[in-house]
């Protein structure tokens, strides 16, 4: 075969590779490892910024958008969705361009994306790529009640 | 051109199926001379999109006018400027790859290509799109670290 039939496989071969994997991990929530248990708790993720007062009594969801961005509007249906109908949780939308500080702390690199903190603004957990209810609804069960 | 201009996204879709079956034989044919020739045409054509927009093009006048009136309406618009960046990207790979096949760096062209052949499959197949992915990474990368809001 010529060198350039193997060119036409190979990228047919990445292509259904990375489209596949995309497939399975947009919107699955990663649980975020929590610290150690006898360091102090980490400060809020949202220490320092705007939306410092805006954390839900037991969760919330930290939407990461940008312009031009198709999934980022349906993920904030999804979430704004579940915020409104589950008690103490609260949807925060962050416009990812005009906030690339936080951008680069909290390490995003993709739009949407999505951190799920529990009530002190400790990150539990993340979803890149737009978010999915059953996803987001596990991860919010999951949220720990105490401390 | 407004900001907000909405597309039928399966028009890129279809213009990236197209691509993806030219990209193709440029690589079956390459580094034959007929390869740099459809190469070529591909890059005026990813031209076109990038500097006159992505709904201003010959393939996007064929699915409005050939394949559109075929399906129903699409359940979302998307905006037209990721798929326009997008176009600039595969303009960049084809101007690579006719670099390398032009000067007899065969492998250069080959990847370059290839590699727009991912892109285009990517698009085509799962409606991914490049331009998209890219632009947060890219302004990160380009904004001032100085740039601080709260």
């Amino acid at each position: 075969m010529s060198t350039g039939a193997w060119f036409v496989i190979g990228a047919v071969v990445l292509a259904l590779a990375f489209g596949a994997y995309r497939a399975r991990t947009d919107g699955h929530v990663r649980r975020t490892p929590p610290s150690a248990p006898s360091a102090e708790r980490p400060a809020s993720v949202l220490a320092g910024t705007p939306w410092e007062q805006d954390l839900g009594e037991r969760a919330t969801l930290l939407q990461f958008s940008s312009a031009f961005c198709a999934p980022c509007r349906t993920t904030r249906a999804v979430l704004s969705d579940v915020a409104a109908t589950t008690d103490g949780v609260r949807h925060v939308e962050v416009d990812a361009e005009q906030h690339l500080d936080v951008v680069r702390r909290l390490g995003i690199l993709r739009t949407p994306t999505t951190l799920v903190l529990d009530r002190h603004g400790v990150e539990i957990g993340r979803a890149a790529g737009a978010a999915r209810r059953d996803q987001v609804v596990a991860a919010l069960a999951a949220v720990p009640e105490s401390a | 051109m407004s900001q907000l201009e909405q597309i039928d996204p399966r028009g890129p879709q279809f213009t990236a199926g197209i691509t993806a079956v030219v990209l193709a034989a440029v690589l079956l044919t390459a580094p034959d001379p007929l390869a740099v020739g459809i190469l070529a045409a591909q890059a005026v054509l990813f031209a076109w999109g990038a500097f006159a927009g992505v709904q201003h093009t010959p393939l996007a006048w064929v699915f409005r006018t050939l394949v559109r009136p075929r399906l129903e309406a699409p359940s979302e618009l998307e905006d037209a400027a990721p798929p326009r960046f997008a176009q600039g990207v595969g303009l960049g790979f084809a101007v690579v790859g006719l670099i390398g096949f032009a000067t007899g760096l065969d492998a250069l062209g080959f990847v370059a290509v290839g590699l727009a052949l991912v892109a285009a499959l990517l698009n085509a197949v799962f409606r991914f799109c490049l331009g998209c992915e890219m632009y947060l990474i890219l302004k990160r990368l380009t904004a001032p670290k100085t740039l601080t809001t709260s």
